[in-house]
């Protein structure tokens, strides 16, 4: 096996050493009757060719969105992710390191997080930001818990345009806590009235922009009514491309911004490994969750970096951590360095430009149809249309037609029939004029 | 109130404070420094070409953003650059001997990464029609197959993003159950060699956590599990083999007397790459482990992740696992993305889409290369190395538990004692020596426990070396030459650096000078 | 007037009803250097034995157990921005804590200065 560079000879030179007589005596701890003897009902090892020949036939099977005019978002947008940062992440260094616990041979992992964590803190104008989490539906549960910590109060208030699997997540993580959430619905027109339910055991309000529905909001005057109350605001970005276009949640008053960086850097991936964000004030950065680092000295005095602020962890705190995450983001936080460092403050504005110039070009186009409207007032690269039919069969006819048309708004509210007709349309730079035109004339024909 | 770790993380000054970079520009030959990205920058320079932008009728609703963000335009060759120049400051898996107790850092194979970019494969999108996606959900289904067939369990939870998570999932799942009986179960037993994770997980799912003391030969204690155990325990999480590298010999007993209670046991599965093949955990009595692919599975580590770990569940607790999940039907795969229907008992969503696809690929390629006889032939060589280093040591270092070990071999500090050298500083002359250091000061029952992990991937050659380079160390720590060792790491790209100064006025970010006014962002030139 | 200690090395020192709390000098040595002191909110009662503050070092959190029942009636806020008092001064600016009590008997368990320095030997 190509893996493993023991011979046969070896194998029992060592167990002589060791001083037993076999293989099976170093398993003797096992409970006899639980030994296995014989092979797992599995395959035998398979060559590196026949491996990927295995990959290729299942990789044909699937459609991929680089071979099919593609408006799909929700959560998840498909950019052009530059060569240099897929290539620096599967330089050795990078791809087979551990952990940086050994600050001493970790300085790349360690100036690379803290130039992510400042260029997250940057874009989402706040203070601090962590090295990363799972992703942003647990990013965002987590801001919700670190809310609980730092008001100590029990309640979060989450706003009916968040993202259906945040919103999920964050149940999910709360249920069997001290603390509970109010979830409101999912609102077409008009504003949700926070102002009646932000009651004095309020830690906080979770609101996104652009929201699920793809509109961009200013939460300022919120931000505002949530610190009167003694609570924070949290603010949820899934779309961080937005962020070179718009202002940022840090100058609406945010107190916690959880986001998801797949956008930079990122492949899709199917909906994972992505990379969440987390972002606060400074003073609030002992309640944080996740690792940070932090700048330093070494014993000749030259600037290093180091794994800072452990004792909210779960490694040392244990049952009073922060949090239990161990394993976060990592490569995917340094694919998203190389990708904003390359961007820099130019290309990540230009970015956002195109992006919405490209989502408005399309919205133009599919507003003259006729029985299709926009339900947005605002957007930025991604927008719901109120279609004359079900949006899920839509999608289909779509499909079989080759063309990823968008994603049908019940897939994730399934429940709600205001939201049958609903379909959420992304473009991105990655859209072609012909694949917009592909687009628009094949969802005139199925309508 | 009071622990002490023994745990210097001040430098200690040995050598004078004298700065021993004598270059004008602060490289060292092929040690090259690189500035932060952020002290890099000219404005106007871009590392993205990119088309410009239609010039359209704005929708952003007035939001438009003011001022600049402050980030620093480079080149690619700059970007490209700097970010080689601060790889090199890396130790890894591919360089060098990895002996990190508890992490499995093994060889990560690069078919893994080839497949796992192959078009259709990593560049799907989590919500197109499940129509356009068989192969990836028949993926997700193979490798929940082998996963099971591997754990001799009959569910499996994909979803969780790595081996924390899927132990929130496991005993989220356990108080799912319990609820579903009516019963409000309040305690978890835990060992106290567990992995940190473990307490902070069941205190997340509003568990009050006890720990189990170890016996003498570094397994729990039975006779202190049985007074423990009672009606109002949940389960036990255990890790097997232990945090010690050690096989839990009474692991079904444990099993029955948490069933007996009723309650379920929590198995961590960090420790699975020793038993692969050799031993099944449902043969055990377990209802919920997660596997870590990024360990077990050599998905890379990646400087702290991504990692991924899938659940394997019971029958008792499998009508709880979270959503979503691949189901096979009359016209294919299809995904089960609601609590309701089938999954109504499921106890919610744990992230964002289905689970961490990119490692699934290639943890699905690590086990079709190996297949049934590799990976027992993992857990062999795996084992056979950990106690080869053990056998190598134990002249020199004291094992505080006796006999045969499982994947790794654990040391305390007992020799080094009067030599005023730490464990942590004969770990920084490791470094010195070409080695990442062991595992230190864990499990936390061990004092100044080095906890050594060789995984199957390293020759006997590098063993014998490594085993050579250890016994030199120790040799020289006790005749005495203890500046050597409070002054290491000498060679790496930065000495001991000041973790005090670090955590008391931290520093997280780049500040960055104050913004020249009058500057033009792209978008207010395009729009 | 004079220090009493507890076997979690804490010491209490009671003017009149008010008991101020800090850790021993030894305590503060085995921790190391102390980067962070959560200190309790003013006006919190507390109970005997519950946590009453937590220092922390950079590899390790230490839960200090109050010694004595009562009502908090002042923290030592200057810990926060320096931390280091407690390493430096651990007996008297490194306190943490003033506590109106309401039971003087709790304090009749605890060590006077010379039993503590009989303890603290017998644990080397």
């Amino acid at each position: 096996m190509r893996y493993m560079p023991h011979t046969a000879l070896e194998r029992e030179e060592m167990l002589a050493e060791i001083g037993v007589g076999s293989i099976d005596d170093l398993f003797a701890d096992i409970p006899e009757e639980a030994r296995l003897g014989d092979l797992l009902d599995l395959p035998l090892h398979e060559s590196e060719m026949n491996v990927e020949k295995n990959f290729r036939t299942l990789a044909a099977k699937n459609l991929s969105p680089y071979s099919a005019p593609c408006f799909l978002g929700a959560g998840a947008y498909q950019h052009h992710v530059p060569s240099v940062a897929d290539h620096v992440i599967q330089r050795s260094e990078f791809l087979t390191s551990y952990t940086p616990y050994q600050p001493e041979i970790s300085q790349g992992t360690l100036q690379a997080l803290f130039e992510f964590q400042t260029q997250v803190a940057l874009i989402t104008g706040m203070e601090v930001a962590n090295a990363s989490m799972y992703d942003g539906a647990t990013s965002c549960a987590e801001a919700v818990l670190m809310a609980c910590r730092v008001t100590r109060r029990k309640k979060a208030v989450i706003s009916g345009n968040l993202h259906p699997h945040y919103r999920d997540v964050t149940r999910t993580t709360l249920q069997f806590t001290e603390f509970e959430t109010e979830d409101l619905s999912p609102m077409l027109e008009g504003d949700e009235d926070f102002d009646t339910r932000i009651t004095p055991d309020v830690a906080c309000v979770v609101v996104q922009t652009p929201d699920f529905f793809g509109r961009l909001k200013d939460y300022t005057a919120l931000a505002e009514k949530c610190h009167e109350a003694g609570a924070l605001l949290v603010v949820v970005v899934n779309e961080v491309v937005s962020l070179g276009a718009v202002k940022s949640p840090g100058e609406m008053g945010a107190d916690i911004v959880a986001g998801e960086g797949q956008s930079i850097g990122v492949p899709l991936s199917y909906g994972g490994p992505y990379v969440g964000l987390l972002a606060t004030r400074q003073k609030y950065v002992r309640q944080m969750p996740g690792r940070l680092c932090g700048q330093t000295v070494d014993q000749n005095g030259q600037r290093g970096f180091v794994l800072t602020l452990s004792t909210r962890e779960q490694h040392i705190r244990r049952e009073k951590a922060t949090s239990n995450i161990c394993t976060n983001a990592g490569l995917c936080s340094l694919a998203f360095t190389i990708h904003m460092s390359l961007l820099g403050e130019t290309g990540f504005a230009k970015l956002a430009a195109l992006n919405h110039s490209q989502a408005v070009t399309l919205a133009e186009m599919l507003e003259k149809i006729d029985g299709i409207s926009i339900v947005n007032d605002s957007f930025f690269n991604e927008f719901t249309l109120r279609l004359p039919a079900n949006a899920a069969m839509i999608v289909e006819k779509l499909a079989s037609k080759g063309i990823l048309a968008g994603v049908p708004v019940s897939r994730l509210m399934p429940d709600n029939p205001d939201m049958a007709n609903l379909l959420l349309v992304a473009a991105t730079e990655t859209c072609s004029d012909s694949d917009m035109n592909a687009f628009v004339t094949a969802l005139a024909e199925v309508l | 109130m009071l622990n002490n770790k023994g745990r210097p993380t001040q430098p200690v000054a040995v050598d004078n404070g004298e700065i021993s970079i004598e270059t004008f520009t602060g490289n060292m030959g092929l040690r090259l420094e690189s500035p932060l990205i952020f002290e890099q920058g000219m404005p106007g320079r871009i590392g993205v070409d990119m088309a410009d932008p239609r010039p359209v009728k704005v929708r952003l609703g007035g939001l438009e953003r003011k001022g600049p963000i402050g980030l620093p335009d480079l080149s690619e060759p700059q970007v490209l650059r700097h970010f080689v120049r601060l790889s090199r400051q890396n130790y890894a898996i591919d360089a060098g001997f990895y002996p990190l107790g508890s992490c499995t850092m093994k060889h990560n194979p690069r078919i893994n990464e080839k497949v796992a970019r192959l078009a259709g494969l990593g560049d799907l999108h989590p919500l197109q029609p499940t129509s356009t996606v068989q192969g990836a959900l028949e993926l997700i289904d193979d490798l929940a197959h082998w996963l099971k067939t591997i754990t001799g369990m009959p569910a499996v939870a994909m979803s969780p993003a790595a081996g924390a998570h899927g132990e929130l999932c496991g005993v989220m799942a356990i108080r799912a159950a319990h609820e579903a009986n009516g019963e409000s179960r309040t305690r978890i037993l835990v060992p106290e060699s567990a992995h940190g994770t473990n307490p902070a997980t069941a205190a997340l799912c509003g568990y009050k956590v006890e720990a189990v003391p170890a016996r003498k030969d570094g397994r729990m204690d039975l006779e202190a599990f049985a007074e423990k155990l009672g009606p109002d325990v949940a389960g036990v999480m255990l890790t097997n083999p232990n945090t010690c590298g050690l096989f839990e010999t009474d692991v079904k007993k444990i099993a029955d007397m948490v069933h007996e209670v009723g309650g379920y046991f929590y198995c961590d599965g960090a420790n699975l790459n020793a038993i692969l093949g050799r031993v099944r955990p449902g043969d055990l009595g377990v209802d919920a482990m997660h596997i870590n692919l990024h360990k077990t599975f050599s998905t890379p580590h990646g400087g702290g992740g991504p990692g991924a770990g899938p659940v394997v569940l019971s029958d008792a607790l499998a009508p709880f696992a979270p959503i979503p999940y691949v189901v096979h039907n009359d016209s294919g795969f299809d995904l089960v993305e609601q609590a309701e229907g089938q999954a109504q008992k499921s106890f919610g969503r744990m992230k964002g889409f289905h689970g961490q696809m990119g490692m699934f690929i290639r943890a699905l390629a690590y086990m079709q290369s190996h297949g049934a006889d590799g990976l027992r032939q993992i857990a062999e060589n795996a084992v056979l190395n950990a106690n080869y280093v053990r056998v190598g040591l134990n002249d020199k270092l004291h094992s505080p538990f006796d006999g045969i070990c499982m994947h790794e071999a654990l040391f305390d500090d007992s020799t080094l004692k009067g030599t005023g050298v730490t464990t942590l500083d004969l770990a920084k002359a490791m470094i010195d020596e070409g080695y990442h250091p062991m595992t230190m000061y864990f499990p936390l029952v061990v004092h100044g426990a080095m906890l050594i992990e060789p995984t199957e991937s390293e020759s006997r050659q590098t063993l014998d070396e490594f085993i050579g380079a250890m016994r030199h160390l120790l040799d020289r720590a006790a005749a005495g030459d203890t500046d050597y060792f409070l002054g290491a790491p000498h060679y790496a790209p930065r000495r001991r650096l000041d973790e005090t100064a670090a955590a008391r006025n931290p520093v997280l970010r780049y500040t960055p000078p104050a913004p020249t006014e009058g500057e033009e962002t792209a978008f207010s030139a395009a729009s | 007037m004079s220090y009493k200690f507890t076997k979690d090395h804490e010491w209490v020192l009671l003017e009149g009803d008010v008991a101020t709390i800090g850790i021993s000098d030894y305590a503060q040595g085995q921790l190391g250097d102390v980067v962070y002191v959560e200190v309790p909110e003013v006006g919190k009662e507390i109970s005997k034995a519950d946590e009453l503050a937590v220092v922390e070092s950079v590899k390790a959190a230490s839960e200090v157990y109050s010694p004595v029942s009562g009502e908090i009636v002042a923290v030592n806020s200057e810990l926060e921005g320096e931390p280091t008092m407690v390493n430096e001064d651990a007996m008297d600016k490194g306190w943490f804590a003033k506590i109106k009590i309401t039971d003087a008997s709790e304090l009749d368990d605890l060590m006077d200065e010379e039993a503590y320095k009989a303890f603290i030997e017998g644990l080397e």
